[in-house]
């Protein structure tokens, strides 16, 4: 936990101070007669980013916060092997909407999910897996008129809006 | 009595067929959701929001509020049974809760939460009937130098009372801040902060993105990582004939209730502070002034009845600045109050001029959704008993499936669902080192406020600061701000002073 909170607090420095540059690609001073310019709202702001990242880090020296004190892991291996299967599952399935779109995706997610994390039966898995994407389909491009990105399977939805839209 | 027939008026809008459909199904939804545990009012309306673009903006806020009311009820009936708080807002309900239940009293446990959130909902709501057109009034006086002082007071509130870290609050208002400044600046229109040159931020970030990715996929993350999955739950013994016996058994509990009930609406009020601070304030003087504080914490019914009916007359009370001044008082509010500048209903005093059917249709609405939730939570618990049961391995994928398509309905862009992903993680990761994420959800719905009063502001002061101090209403309200920003340092350099004069006595 004491690493974990350092080492984040030096991240979040680092990305004030990131911040701090990209703001400055516009006035970040004062324009006389008008107030300040377009880059210093976000400029200040991130310079009190640093600040507070500084505060962090100083009483991560003295001790003088919970986290800097605390010596239980930040992640025991349990979690981190559920944060990584759960965040890692989650960004390949966005990474495939991009390809293949939603309704291939989503199923793929909802299968992954059920079989490995919560070792369900294969009917209650099929079920879902078969009504999210009905249910998304109906709700989202037949009510609310949202497309959702299909990627290459764009083509195979085409007799589906000839019928419904 | 011009407030009487407006509220007819909006009883009529309120009991329109969609309308009071929505109620119905808000409040069981909101049930269902502030029931399950790790899920509360916020995560469930910022979940949903993206779905009510299916109805008109009237019916789509009518329903978020039923929902915002459901899941106050619900919270209570996981912290009962499972002794693990349904959302932040019933924690205190666990302490006298919990032990209720394990004693074979959860049926008169979930019949008092019931009961309190009743009679917490129905006084705030009336209140709020009274408060809410003269405070609209007082407001349509006020210009962009009020509205900063506005801005600045509710973030002023987290630092002053939030109770959370300091420099990790500011920290987290600094950055909701400067993300609510991404894409293209709003007086001069050039773009500013474009990351990588990546196209999509130029339409800056919607703030449910940042809502969803940390009310949603982070905390997903978080309930996963604490519950492990194990959960124990307590055998509930009920009949319709138990249930009459307990609430007249809660006579004794009156006045717990009604003074739970005032206090949870006037902290409800404050911004930033909201139910859960609201709720714990009403416990602690609900066991201050018993007659019998030792029973507290051991399975009290005065001490399920006062968060309770605090917690629910808070999530009212903090409607009304939400309203009135279009300064939220919850984090729930401020999602609400993003959709709502979304669907054209900008709140602020003047939306109790332009758009008045709106604004009592909502404050009837409010009262149905009371009555509804009161009459099916005591009807159906055993229904969100057998939801507390089902394994949360089924539940959680499909919250991050309804994430993802949320994250992605706004702004029909793959670059917020990406984006959405990256704030789900580090939100997660941060509040594992006490980063309360609160603030940065309130800060990026209000950050173009604040820059926008602010920088008109100075320009009509042509670039004097002073224009915030010298006028009656702003200066007021700076002083209050300041006041509380600054209360934080002032209990440190009196503890530091407390801790030198006991190791140097005079």
């Amino acid at each position: 936990m004491r690493r974990a909170e350092l080492l984040m607090a030096a991240v979040l420095a680092a990305f004030s101070i990131y911040l701090m540059w990209k703001s400055a690609e516009l006035p970040v001073g004062w324009i006389p007669g008008e107030g300040p310019g377009g880059g210093a709202f976000p400029f200040w702001l991130a310079v009190g980013m640093l600040v507070c990242t500084i505060l962090i880090i100083i009483r991560w020296f003295r001790r003088a916060d919970e986290p800097a004190r605390s010596t239980d892991a930040y992640m025991d291996e349990h979690a981190l092997v559920l944060f990584a299967l759960v965040a890692g599952s989650l960004a390949v399935t966005i990474g495939i909407i991009e390809v293949a779109g939603v309704y291939v995706a989503i199923p793929l997610f909802l299968i992954f999910y059920l079989r490995v994390m919560g070792k369900h039966h294969w009917a209650l898995i099929g079920s879902i897996a078969v009504a999210t994407p009905v249910i998304l389909f109906f709700f989202f491009e037949i009510a609310l008129k949202i497309t959702l990105p299909k990627g290459i399977t764009e083509t195979w939805f085409y007799p589906l809006y000839a019928m419904f839209l | 009595m011009e407030i009487l027939s407006f509220l007819l008026d909006g009883f009529a809008l309120a009991f329109e067929p969609l309308n009071l459909g929505l109620v119905i199904l808000g409040v069981i939804l909101g049930l269902f959701i502030g029931a399950m545990p790790g899920l509360g009012s916020v995560n469930g309306v910022a979940i949903l929001l993206p779905m009510t673009y299916l109805v008109p903006p009237t019916s789509a806020v009518i329903f978020l509020g039923a929902i915002y009311y459901g899941a106050m009820y619900g919270g209570a009936i996981s912290s009962i049974m499972l002794g693990i708080p349904g959302a932040s807002t019933a924690v205190a309900t666990t302490f006298d809760g919990r032990p209720m239940a394990l004693k074979g009293k959860g049926d008169l446990a979930l019949v008092a939460a019931a009961t309190a959130s009743f009679v917490g909902g129905s006084i705030s709501v009336v209140l709020f009937t009274l408060f809410a057109p003269p405070l609209a009034d007082v407001a349509l006086a006020f210009s962009a130098p009020e509205d900063f002082a506005l801005m600045l007071l509710a973030f002023a509130t987290f630092i002053g009372l939030g109770g959370d870290d300091i420099p990790k609050t500011f920290f987290s208002i600094f950055i909701g801040l400067v993300l609510s400044t991404v894409g293209l600046d709003i007086i001069s229109g050039e773009p500013r902060l474009i990351f990588m040159g990546l196209p999509g931020f130029m339409h800056g970030i919607n703030f449910l993105v940042l809502a969803i990715g940390i009310y949603g996929i982070g905390e997903m993350l978080w309930t996963i990582e604490t519950t492990k999955g194990t959960m124990e739950i307590t055998h509930a013994n009920i009949t319709f004939r138990r249930i009459g016996k307990a609430i007249l058994s809660l006579k004794s509990g009156i006045k717990t209730m009604v003074m739970s009930s005032f206090l949870g609406y006037f902290v409800g009020i404050l911004p930033a502070a909201g139910a859960t601070p609201g709720a714990l304030m009403a416990y602690g003087i609900a066991k201050g002034t018993s007659k019998d504080p030792e029973s507290f914490g051991k399975g009290n019914v005065k001490g399920v009845l006062a968060p309770e009916a605090a917690n629910n007359a808070a999530s009212t009370g903090s409607m009304l600045p939400m309203l009135t001044l279009g300064i939220p008082g919850s984090p729930t509010t401020a999602i609400l109050l993003g959709g709502m500048v979304i669907w054209g209903l900008d709140p602020g005093p003047m939306l109790f001029v332009e758009h008045k059917e709106f604004v009592w249709g909502l404050i009837a609405s409010l009262y149905a959704a009371n009555f509804f939730a009161l009459v099916i939570n005591l009807s159906f618990i055993p229904m969100f008993l057998w939801v507390l049961r089902m394994p949360f391995t089924i539940l959680a994928p499909i919250i991050f499936v309804l994430c993802i398509i949320g994250g992605y309905a706004p702004t029909q862009d793959m670059h917020d669902v990406w984006l959405m992903l990256v704030f789900g993680v580090v939100g997660y990761l941060m509040r594992k080192l006490d980063y309360p994420m609160a603030p940065a959800v309130l800060a990026i719905v209000l950050g173009p406020l604040a820059e926008t009063s602010m920088r008109q502001s100075l320009l009509m002061s042509s670039g004097s600061f002073e224009i915030f101090f010298f006028r009656p209403i702003s200066g007021t309200i700076m002083v209050i701000a300041i006041f509380l920003l600054i209360l934080p340092l002032l209990h440190s350099f009196n503890r530091m002073m407390r801790h030198r004069a006991s190791r140097w006595p005079l």
